[in-house]
């Protein structure tokens, strides 16, 4: 365990890649096939599914550094991080002997979760005792499952290649699905030899780069040697049909199961040996999709009742065939794959499982026309892809672009903020926005992102100074800072003190030049609405 | 209790029997200072009354035109009717703790104090007194410094190995006490100890009143091409990421400060390493000092006050919260203007030179 914390203070302390990767080079080489596999699982970002409830875990780390509970949750807000602030209150403990990486986690920590309270407390405040405070804040995390460290997955994916001498690719294709870390599967997972991928196995998905906006797609190159697609909002999947069995992946690599029965009952009808990857979208009729906001009535939801699948009906609109016939064709040209898509969804037309079209067009201002009706297909712009690209893992460049349509944008004023996590903690990075109704503000939408570290500081010190009252965590702030928020989409919602719901706001620039009376008003927000069915 | 004993006012804590101001924020005719850093001592006063292991650092910032008194630590001297003396604070080389007494009533005013060791500054004292006047900069359970001893420790192992690497050592510290401290724990067998200039600045005046010092070479007296892999340059925070720190080649930054303790400020300071190395009371020595000094009543200014005072009514010893004295949590301007200590926290990220 003094290794993995080692690793993950190594990893906290460099924000550069190379020192990052050596690190974790360094730390799969020296452990063992048990501990290389949990470390794997909790770098990639997976979790150990709630082993208590951290309210508990705040009452006890207030008991035993002799605080009231107010006084921890004060300290919270100060950190901006649970398992920091459980580690930093409780009195440092005394390191008495150490285990491994796996023996902590299977031995101490995956059986608290089936402890009574008594026992749990018990045990928890034996570890904290038993753990100096580094070592400590890995634990708790382990235990809240916040483990977040500054490495993506694909990071930890090259230093795995590096050290196992087997190319990225693999590892990563090797890293979908689920999976449990044992040592078996990580000496899989190593290995040079290639071996057969389980049935429910999914690719790594291919994504694409954004467009900028000021260079337009001209900067591509030459519209011929794209494709272009509908870039629906909807849910990136793969459907695997292998050994007469169905599996649909989220991008998020969550096995969806049951969620879609419609799509796996269409999915049924394909050739073992087939993968396709797509976009699942709430629809209706030939080719009408419906908002992202139908859509989410049906996410989340594990059991799908009769009533929801005929009000939102959903398609798989496949647009990319990454295995046919059993043979993984990624590596073939995207014309080659389209082909081959369209040889094998011609045979059946299904009412849930679709090709995605392929929109009409050889420039791009006949693309940028299309483009402009984006909204009114519920289409958050285009995709171009290039005809004579392989599918890559990941986010390579030059292979396929987003065009987006501009967001929404609006003027509005920061009426509250709170203190942020991770890197911001302690700073109030966490802003509430508000829009005119004759001469109040009403709060509609909550941005966190946009400004950039000096910005975030002076906004901070406007805050510390203009602070009209704290309710726990939250300050009002007398309306002075006016920012323009940026959004992808609009709906209607109860929920929402302003009837109305922003999707994706972020910030765009903070407006200088604009006082809060220059702000827009709520019935402006309410004029982008798209128009009623 | 103590109407016609201390008030504020807009220049700062005044003593109205001994018609004087403690550590004013602003210029006054007269002032009594706990220490040397410039949020407590400013400038333009027209006379200073401090304790005497004080002078040099406060002879360093003021004007000469401006006219010192010092006393050693536990003489009395009287004012009016009041009693002055000074009592080691801890904080920084010649800080003190104020006590002033009138018609029976003691007050203390710790100004900055830590109650851990260090070799640079002589060790806080408790003094038994009526109104404790404290700081609560760090006032909240999460901040437990660690022992001296290993935070040395993890220092020098970070310069060998960086050494070993080739890289050259930045670390930062406040241009007096802090980097004087660390000078101080420093292993000069591991490599040589360069210093900004105005470390050294602090460093001579250290070394005028008496305290020893590892040798250290003013950077500014490197001329020409110079290898600088596997030392030690001691710098104040505020050249980070300047093109003052280019010219030390491949070098890796550290920040020793009681805010390293929280991985956000860290992270945020973008330094290769965070040191948790202060010149504050931590939260248990901060109650355990008012413990030993058992005050009926505690005032606290700066950092975490309301949470501090409401833990202390709780506890049954009454407190209050004494409007900033020049700086509190929500006030960062002063930490721009102000950086040779540690009292502000560190939050939007590095500061500008």
């Amino acid at each position: 365990m003094i290794r993995f914390a080692a690793l993950f203070d190594a990893i906290d302390r460099t924000t550069k890649t190379n020192e990052k990767l050596t690190s974790l080079v360094s730390y799969f080489r020296e452990a063992s096939p048990a501990d290389a596999a949990w470390a794997t699982f909790f770098l990639c970002g997976y979790k150990l599914r709630q082993l208590v409830p951290s309210k508990q875990l705040r009452i006890w780390a207030a008991e035993e550094a002799g605080i009231p509970p107010w006084l921890f949750d004060e300290s919270y807000h100060a950190v901006g991080d649970l398992a920091e602030t459980l580690s930093l209150i409780v009195p440092e403990g005394n390191l008495v002997g150490d285990f491994t990486l796996s023996q902590w986690v299977e031995e101490r920590l995956i059986p608290l979760r089936a402890m009574n309270e008594v026992q749990q407390r018990e045990e928890v405040v034996s570890i904290w005792k038993q753990s100096p405070a580094s070592m400590r804040l890995v634990i708790m995390k382990l235990i809240t499952g916040a483990f977040r460290v500054g490495v993506s997955k694909s990071i930890v994916t090259r230093a795995i290649a590096e050290h196992a001498g087997v190319s990225s690719d693999v590892i990563s294709h090797r890293l979908m699905g689920s999976w449990k870390p044992s040592p078996t599967f990580f000496e899989n997972l190593i290995s040079k030899d290639v071996y057969d991928t389980t049935v429910s196995q999914p690719f790594p998905f291919c994504l694409a780069h954004p467009v900028d906006h000021e260079q337009g797609p001209e900067s591509l190159g030459d519209a011929k040697d794209f494709a272009a697609e509908w870039k629906w909002d909807g849910i990136r999947g793969q459907v695997i049909r292998r050994d007469g069995q169905v599996f649909i992946w989220s991008r998020g690599e969550d096995l969806m199961e049951n969620r879609w029965p419609e799509i796996e009952l269409a999915a049924m009808m394909l050739p073992n040996g087939t993968v396709l990857d797509g976009e699942i979208l709430a629809s209706q009729g030939e080719n009408q999709v419906l908002p992202f906001a139908m859509l989410q009535k049906r996410i989340g939801r594990k059991v799908v009742s009769k009533k929801l699948l005929k009000e939102v009906p959903v398609v798989f609109q496949a647009f990319d065939l990454l295995e046919d016939a059993g043979e993984d064709i990624r590596c073939r040209p995207f014309s080659e794959r389209r082909e081959r898509l369209d040889r094998l969804l011609s045979s059946f037309e299904h009412p849930h499982l679709r090709r995605t079209e392929l929109l009409d067009g050889a420039t791009w201002e006949e693309w940028a026309k299309t483009r402009d009706q984006s909204r009114e297909k519920n289409a958050e712009g285009l995709m171009l892809k290039r005809w004579d690209a392989s599918y890559e893992v990941g986010r390579v460049r030059g292979v396929w672009w987003k065009w987006k349509v501009s967001p929404f944008t609006i003027d509005a004023v920061l009426i509250y903020a709170q203190k942020g996590h991770g890197k911001r903690s302690g700073l109030y990075s966490d802003y509430t926005f508000a829009l005119w109704e004759g001469e109040t503000l009403v709060p509609f939408a909550k941005a966190y992102s946009g400004l950039d570290d000096s910005e975030l500081k002076a906004v901070d010190r406007f805050i510390r100074q203009n602070t009209k009252e704290a309710f726990g965590p939250v300050r009002s702030v007398t309306p002075t800072l006016v920012m323009e928020i940026a959004f992808e989409g609009l709906q209607l919602s109860p929920r929402h003190k302003s009837g109305i719901a922003t999707r994706f706001p972020r910030i765009v620039r903070w407006r200088h030049d604009k006082k809060p009376e220059d702000a827009n008003t709520l019935a402006e927000l309410f004029r982008l609405l798209p128009p009623p069915e | 209790m103590m109407n016609d004993f201390l008030t504020l006012t807009p220049q700062g804590l005044y003593c109205i029997p001994g018609d004087f101001h403690i550590d004013p924020q602003l210029p006054v005719a007269r002032a009594v200072v706990t220490h040397a850093h410039s949020d407590h001592a400013r400038w333009g006063c027209q006379r200073y009354l401090a304790a005497r292991p004080c002078e040099q650092l406060l002879r360093l910032r003021m004007s000469n035109e401006a006219e010192f008194r010092f006393l050693a630590y536990d003489e009395t001297l009287t004012v009016g009717a009041v009693q002055i003396s000074f009592h080691p604070a801890g904080h920084i080389l010649g800080s003190a703790q104020v006590r002033l007494e009138y018609r029976g009533q003691v007050v203390l005013i710790t100004g900055d104090y830590k109650l851990g060791t260090d070799p640079t500054c002589d060790a806080w004292q408790p003094v038994r007194c009526h109104l404790m006047i404290s700081e609560s900069t760090f006032g909240l359970p999460i901040y437990r410094w660690p022992a001296q001893e290993d935070v040395f420790g993890s220092i020098n192992q970070w310069w060998r190995e960086s050494r070993d690497a080739g890289k050259c050592c930045l670390l930062y510290g406040y241009a007096i006490g802090k980097s004087q401290r660390l000078l101080a724990g420093l292993d000069s067998a591991i490599g040589k100890i360069y210093c900004h200039g105005a470390v050294e600045k602090g460093n001579e005046a250290y070394r005028r009143a008496g305290i020893v010092l590892p040798t250290t070479t003013y950077v500014g007296s490197v001329v020409g091409k110079h290898d600088w892999s596997g030392s030690m340059v001691v710098a104040v925070p505020s050249v980070h990421g300047t093109p003052w720190c280019k010219k030390f080649g491949h070098s890796t930054t550290a920040m020793a400060s009681g805010w390293m303790a929280v991985r956000g400020a860290r992270r945020r300071r973008s330094v290769d390493r965070g040191f948790v190395l202060s010149d504050h009371v931590d939260w248990p020595s901060l109650l355990s000092a008012i413990d030993a000094c058992d005050p009926e009543t505690v005032w606290l200014t700066h950092g975490y006050t309301a949470s501090v005072a409401r833990y202390l009514i709780e506890r049954g010893r009454d407190a209050k919260i004494l409007d900033s004295l020049g700086r509190n949590e929500g006030d960062e301007d002063a930490m721009d203007g102000v950086m040779d200590n540690e009292s502000e926290p560190p939050i939007g990220g590095a500061e500008l030179s």
